[in-house]
């Protein structure tokens, strides 16, 4: 008795939870807070990854195989500067939000 | 078929805690609870009981393996007593909180300082708003038996909440009885098996459990606990309503005794209950139309139940084994009084039995002749009944001044 | 199971609350990405609670439990004991707890976790005070640091959390850092894999705290590595190895002078800052196999 294999499973339902507990999986538009935003210099990008590697927020994408190789998704990404700071060619500016940005 | 045993209090939980099945155990040793922590190692290692032991460094842990273990799943035991309790309370309310109907017998012993090893009820009075049910036994009878109900009534969905049962340090923990003591059958027939009814903690069905709750929902989740106690009042005593048919054993969540026609009652709670319905027998033989009122569960307290049972009563005092400082009262006067306010009754509030002074046929009897001079003759009110003479002097130290 | 209405690449979602540039938002990201969702995760109240959420909403897509702040060796014990009473003996449980939950108030549950020998991979993001609350000094703080309780700078060493795992004989203990995620990460999987309890202490930049600009994040915690001011090692059924060795220690001032916790801090002292980490590195250095 008592075991994880005999729960029964009738599928899903929607149940009442008493007390606190989270369920809906979601993310903050993080990428309002940003005060400066990465620009990458496409054709001294060596498509390494380390920017990616060190990113908090994961929100780089490397595509080897595309001239625009460097990929940020802005409604996270929150401009704290470490791929520029770590990239090894240089290859990454930060670049002021307001303006043109 | 069930049958007779010579047990301790603290044995008799142990049984109880056995028959339930628990999966989990951590327990941490405090005077006197600590025969709980040693049977259920020795149960688990002689493989009368199929769990795991965690051997807890202090009681803070040991409630929260329970509650991690029960949020998994399964049935999870400690128990713990006086600073011991005090230590756990961050968890007490924790558990409460998140609806873990963890069930936990609590030694009663004074709480530090002055340290004492001995019975009062000020550990569990000071829990009493955490969101834990308390069930307070008079025998050893009851510590098994209301341990076997506390499963059922804490686990019920329209409850969930913890609950602490409540037996007397050394009254009742060292005492031995004679108790009957069910066949694992027929334990398993009436506990059943544990089943998890709000949150848990499953790699197969992921949910975050007890995070961060703005104002927004706060209110609503206290509101949710209400709501349990509220429940358990009627769960309370249809659970009982069941042991007694599986079992034959009788029990509410206030027990009246001799009541009937009696002009004057004394309230009370734990062990010294048996005291003093035994006094109220001989003050019976003599004339006296009096009885006895003992609160079973305090909470939920049973307010309506109370206020029936004493609604034809002249004389109501209130018995406590904690001091409830700085109050007008003690804790279960308090909750008395707030239920017979409607009736203009003047109750007295008696304090006795302090750290382990043992409540006496005399005590009993004193009270009894107190409250037939309309309370607070004698004594200030709340009454320290068995208060000795000289109460400031009693401890005289050289020292430069 | 979750309501998924953002999806993310791992179990974390993008866009939580923690600072830019944030330390501890990397190690946690990774540290999931290497145990997966066979996973349940006990957080106490600090900066790591975010990823528990607030109201119905959740950080992470796994099971957990925020906590006390100093019961999460305890909870995650408890856990894993009602797992494993259900026959599963396979779902990993992770501790993760800042330093002040750990080396402080948690100090003791997390000993009696580590004695009893409880698998639970424990993992302390170490960002040297109390953040969350304000950056106030912790027992983890290094000497020099200036906190909000400590602003003319940290008087005593730190605590030495791995040599204490270590005195109770665990059987896997090792440090790691944000300036190299491999290493981490291979950390992380080894931990996964020891039978009984394993602590992985890792060093986690906190910009806010430590007063640099939020791009410098790694750049601070790979010279903490150079200078020796954190050593990466592992310390296996006893066995230590150092896991990096720079060719030469750099100066630690070179650590020092790109934050602002240490701005001030007289010559004699960095000198004394610059003996204690020389002398720590060796002695692992000598230790190490």
């Amino acid at each position: 008795m008592q075991t994880l294999q005999e729960k029964p499973m009738n599928g899903l339902a929607r149940c009442d939870i008493l007390g606190p507990v989270a369920y809906i999986f979601d993310a903050a538009n993080t990428g309002s807070w940003r005060i400066e935003r990465p620009q990458v210099d496409a054709s001294a990008c060596i498509k390494c990854g380390i920017c990616q590697r060190y990113c908090p927020a994961d929100v780089i994408t490397i595509h080897k195989d595309q001239p625009d190789c460097v990929e940020f998704m802005w409604d996270y990404c929150k401009g704290c500067g470490i791929c520029a700071n770590e990239c090894p060619k240089g290859c990454i500016q930060m670049v002021s939000e307001r303006g043109d940005a | 078929m069930a049958h007779d045993k010579m047990l301790d209090g603290n044995t008799a939980a142990v049984e109880a805690i056995k028959a339930a099945r628990v999966k989990v155990i951590s327990a941490y040793p405090i005077t006197p609870q600590s025969t709980i922590a040693e049977k259920l190692a020795d149960a688990v290692a002689d493989g009368a009981l199929d769990a795991n032991y965690v051997r807890v460094e202090s009681e803070h842990s040991a409630l929260s393996v329970a509650l991690g273990a029960q949020m998994t799943g399964v049935r999870a035991a400690t128990a713990t007593a006086s600073v011991g309790l005090a230590l756990m309370h961050e968890i007490v309310n924790a558990a409460a909180g998140v609806r873990a109907p963890i069930v936990m017998p609590v030694v009663n012993r004074a709480l530090a300082s002055p340290w004492s090893l001995w019975c009062d009820h000020q550990d569990s009075m000071a829990e009493r708003d955490s969101g834990w049910m308390q069930l307070y036994c008079e025998n050893v009878q009851d510590v098994y038996d209301l341990t076997m109900c506390a499963y059922r009534i804490a686990e019920d969905c329209r409850v969930q909440l913890p609950c602490m049962v409540c037996l007397d340090g050394f009254f009742l923990s060292h005492s031995m009885q004679k108790v009957r003591v069910a066949e694992q059958a027929e334990a398993d027939a009436f506990i059943g098996p544990y089943r998890r009814h709000n949150s848990y903690i499953d790699p197969e069905d992921p949910m975050i459990v007890n995070n961060l709750t703005s104002s927004d929902e706060f209110t609503e989740m206290r509101y949710q606990q209400s709501r349990g106690f509220f429940a358990a009042e009627s769960v309370m005593e249809e659970v009982f309503a069941e042991f007694k048919e599986q079992f034959g054993r009788e029990h509410h969540m206030v027990e009246p005794y001799r009541l009937e026609d009696a002009k004057t009652v004394l309230v009370t709670i734990g062990s010294m209950a048996g005291t003093a319905k035994y006094v109220a027998d001989l003050l019976r033989e003599q004339g006296q139309r009096v009885g006895v009122l003992k609160i079973v569960s305090f909470r939920p307290f049973p307010y309506r139940q109370v206020a029936a049972l004493l609604k034809n009563v002249e004389q109501v005092a209130v018995l406590d084994r904690s001091a409830g400082l700085g109050a007008q009262g003690a804790p279960v006067w308090l909750e008395v009084c707030a239920a017979l306010q409607s009736m203009g009754l003047n109750v007295c509030s008696y304090i006795g039995g302090l750290g382990g002074r043992d409540i006496s046929m005399d005590t009993i009897r004193h009270i009894f002749e107190d409250m037939a001079q309309e309370c607070t003759q004698v004594y200030e009110n709340p009454a320290w009944i068995d208060l000795k003479e000289h109460p400031m002097n009693i401890r005289q130290v050289l020292k430069h001044v | 199971m979750f309501d998924v209405v953002k999806q993310a690449k791992g179990l974390v979602a993008h866009g939580v609350s923690a600072c830019a540039g944030c330390g501890l938002e990397l190690i946690l990201r990774n540290v999931l990405d290497v145990l997966g969702e066979d996973t349940v995760v006990i957080i106490p109240p600090g900066c790591s609670a975010l990823f528990c959420g607030f109201g119905p909403e959740a950080g992470m897509r796994l099971g957990g439990f925020q906590g006390n702040l100093e019961n999460t060796a305890a909870m995650a014990a408890g856990v894993k004991a009602g797992l494993e009473a259900q026959g599963n003996h396979h779902t990993t449980v992770l501790a993760f707890a800042g330093d002040g939950a750990t080396a402080d108030i948690g100090l003791q549950s997390f000993s009696g976790m580590v004695e009893r020998g409880d698998r639970v991979l424990y993992i302390c993001y170490d960002n040297e005070a109390y953040m969350n609350t304000g950056i106030q000094s912790s027992s983890s703080t290094p000497m020099g640091a200036s906190t909000t309780t400590t602003p003319a700078g940290k008087l005593t060493p730190r605590k030495d959390l791995i040599a204490i795992a270590v005195a109770h004989g665990i059987p896997y203990a090792a440090s790691a850092s944000v300036a190299n995620i491999p290493d981490l990460r291979r950390k992380v999987q080894k931990a996964r894999d020891t039978a009984g309890p394993s602590l992985i202490h890792v060093h986690a930049p906190c910009p806010t705290g430590w007063g640099y600009p939020p791009a410098k994040s790694i750049e601070v915690c790979r010279a903490a590595v150079n200078t020796g001011a954190w050593v990466l090692y592992e310390v296996e059924g006893g066995r230590t190895t150092v896991n990096v060795k720079p060719k030469e220690l750099h100066p630690v001032a070179d650590y020092l002078n790109l934050q602002g916790r240490f701005k001030g801090v007289p010559a004699d002292q960095i000198e004394r800052i610059q003996k204690s980490v020389r002398e720590r590195y060796e002695a692992l250095v000598d230790k190490s196999v």
